[in-house]
């Protein structure tokens, strides 16, 4: 699997560290990452967008629950996006402001992808670590139940779940969590199955270093790196299922929403022709997307080390 | 080959029993009964009705005979919530209306991902290129329930060509825009997906050396490179089965198609178990053979998988 590219890559890099200090493997990627400017770009998006989630709320000039009481059965014509009454996003049709809905929407979404992500990584990590590690029948009976897990469709247990447990929050996230840590857990094992041949490793062990210190200094940061880029990629997933459960009215309780409830309530309002209510939740889920996309790209870019 | 199939077939049994024990345990363990309703029931009806759908009955022997109604007479068993209709009369209602928009979204979105591959692969790092690209990112971060209200805002309320829901047993005009809805992310997918294969199998040693000896570039294409680049879109095609029942529900939902996404979501409101845990079942079981016939197709293929 070793090319001869890659081989030349190291040898020149064993001259380099005679004369400057060595990179690490997070130097590198950073350095690669920046010069991605779609990623970079994108990574300034979400942070605008998680600050937007956080501290949009503080600054709107309305809650998420309350409602207007002067445009209350008059949303259509006057609920519209302005500046003088402080609904800088418009209302939905409760008259409620939806900059702040929006806000708060964002918040759930971005918690909701982040925390089922957490999840997700922390089981599919240790799973397909102990696996591709211990090996042998374990692997082989570890792998087996991953296969049959995945022939579940998912989407269907999650509802089941949501309905027969009651809609929370804490359930949304282990729902989503629990049954997406599956593809983590494959491509973890894999990994660690290539990596525990590895020269590297070996040269590790011949010279005395601990087990211990073989997973922590050599192992676990090679696995960083397509832990990492996955994780970009699953967060996004993770936003997709949470909207899509909102969509269908079992995701987070009102006067709680996120941006799957909020496009599912403006797509119902477009036929009295407040699109604002459509527009401004759609746009903020899909750029969050977008950016998630493009910067799990560029991590993938910084951190594949088959792709340099 | 056989022997390969009766073994995923074997596999295949304790995926499904597993799905059936979990929802059957989760089903005693929820809190609530599915007779629980706003109207108070006397103690006495609930008994009865307890009695009536077998669920004073151990759990083992709920489990068993949830089996055997359904192995032996394909019974999924009725309803808690329509006394005269069963899981069956309610999958037979919805299923056939999935299956054909379904069918179509899933044509399309393997015909025309794969032309928007290849064309993109073969104008590679052009204009074209780029522009599959663009609309491919674009479709992916589209979701049928995000698409759906811009294609009646668009499609009905400004140019008024297409009905906003409604199925009329599947009339053309009801059915151009769920299978839209529904293919186009797949779209997007799989032209991605067949653009990088494509790409890949332009580079290796075999088409240098179809085109050393003086063929044609269409005969290399159609002749060399289409086969081996369509075999990754081939293990793609059972997720993509999944996504068209799964996108089912927003179709259902958006356009009022009254297909077994439907039929699922209501059962969910509904706490209508015995539907909800039927209409898993079966689409669990039509995974596992999609999957199944996906595998079986890559062999015949792929001269060099071997089973």
């Amino acid at each position: 699997m070793v090319s001869a590219q890659m081989r030349a890559g190291d040898l020149s890099g064993i001259t380099d560290n005679f004369e400057i200090k060595g990179r690490s493997l997070w130097a590198d990627a950073r350095k690669r990452f920046m010069a991605n400017k779609a990623a970079v770009a994108s990574l300034f998006i979400l942070i605008a967008i998680a600050l937007f989630s956080i501290l949009g709320e503080p600054l709107a000039a309305w809650t998420h629950e309350e409602i207007d009481f002067d445009l209350i059965g008059s949303v259509e014509t006057k609920g519209m996006p302005s500046f003088e009454n402080g609904h800088y996003f418009g209302t939905d049709d409760l008259a409620r402001d939806l900059f702040a809905r929006s806000a708060q929407g964002t918040r759930i979404s971005l918690m909701v992808g982040f925390v089922g992500t957490f999840i997700a990584v922390l089981v599919g990590t240790v799973y397909g670590a102990v696996a591709g590690y211990v090996g042998g029948r374990t692997d082989a009976v570890m792998m087996r139940i991953v296969d049959i897990l995945s022939a579940i469709p998912y989407m269907f247990v999650l509802i089941l779940l949501l309905v027969m447990f009651g809609r929370s929050m804490f359930m949304i996230f282990v729902g989503i969590g629990m049954l997406s840590w599956l593809g983590m857990a494959r491509i973890v094992r894999g990994q660690t199955l290539s990596l525990k041949h590895k020269e590297y490793i070996e040269a590790a062990r011949a010279s005395g270093v601990s087990s211990w210190m073989i997973i922590l200094r050599h192992i676990l940061p090679n696995l960083m790196g397509v832990v990492t880029v996955y994780t970009t990629l699953l967060i996004p997933d993770m936003i997709m299922a949470e909207s899509f459960i909102s969509f269908l009215g079992l995701g987070v309780q009102e006067p709680l929403t996120s941006l799957g409830a909020l496009i599912a309530e403006g797509a119902k309002s477009i036929v009295q022709g407040s699109l604002w209510q459509l527009y401004f939740p759609l746009a903020f889920f899909v750029v969050t997307l977008y950016a998630f996309y493009f910067v799990g790209d560029g991590l993938r870019d910084a951190l594949d080390p088959k792709d340099r | 080959m056989f022997s390969y199939i009766a073994r995923r077939l074997l596999v295949a049994i304790p995926t499904l029993l597993i799905l059936i024990v979990l929802s059957a345990v989760l089903m005693h363990a929820a809190p609530g009964g599915p007779f629980n309703s706003e109207r108070k029931l006397s103690p006495e009806v609930i008994a009865n009705l307890t009695a009536k759908y077998g669920l004073d009955q151990p759990l083992w022997y709920q489990i068993w005979a949830y089996i055997r109604d359904l192995v032996l007479h394909f019974d999924f068993g009725p309803s808690f919530k329509y006394k005269d209709r069963t899981v069956n009369d309610i999958i037979a209602q919805g299923f056939p209306v999935t299956l054909k928009y379904g069918f179509w979204s899933f044509i399309i979105a393997t015909v025309l991902g794969i032309v928007a591959g290849v064309v993109a692969a073969i104008n590679h790092n052009k204009a074209t290129d780029y522009l599959v690209l663009t609309i491919a990112i674009v479709g992916a971060v589209l979701p049928g329930y995000v698409l759906a209200p811009i294609m009646v805002l668009f499609f009905t309320l400004y140019l008024g060509w297409l009905p906003g829901g409604g199925w009329e047993d599947g009339e053309w005009r009801y059915l151009v825009m769920p299978v839209l809805a529904l293919a186009t992310g797949y779209i997007a997918s799989i032209a991605r997906l067949m653009r990088s294969s494509m790409l890949e199998t332009l580079n290796s040693n075999f088409v240098r050396t179809a085109r050393a000896k003086g063929l044609p570039e269409w005969k290399v294409i159609t002749g060399h490179v289409m086969k081996p680049a369509l075999l990754p879109i081939l293990s793609y095609l059972g997720p993509v089965f999944v996504g068209m029942v799964t996108g089912s529900v927003v179709i259902d939902m958006y356009f009022s198609t009254g297909g077994i996404g439907k039929s699922f979501v209501d059962s969910a409101l509904n706490r209508d178990y015995s539907v909800m845990l039927g209409i898993t079942l079966l689409v669990g079981a039509l995974t596992i053979l999609f999957n199944l016939i996906v595998d079986v197709l890559y062999a015949f293929i792929d001269p060099k998988i071997r089973y």
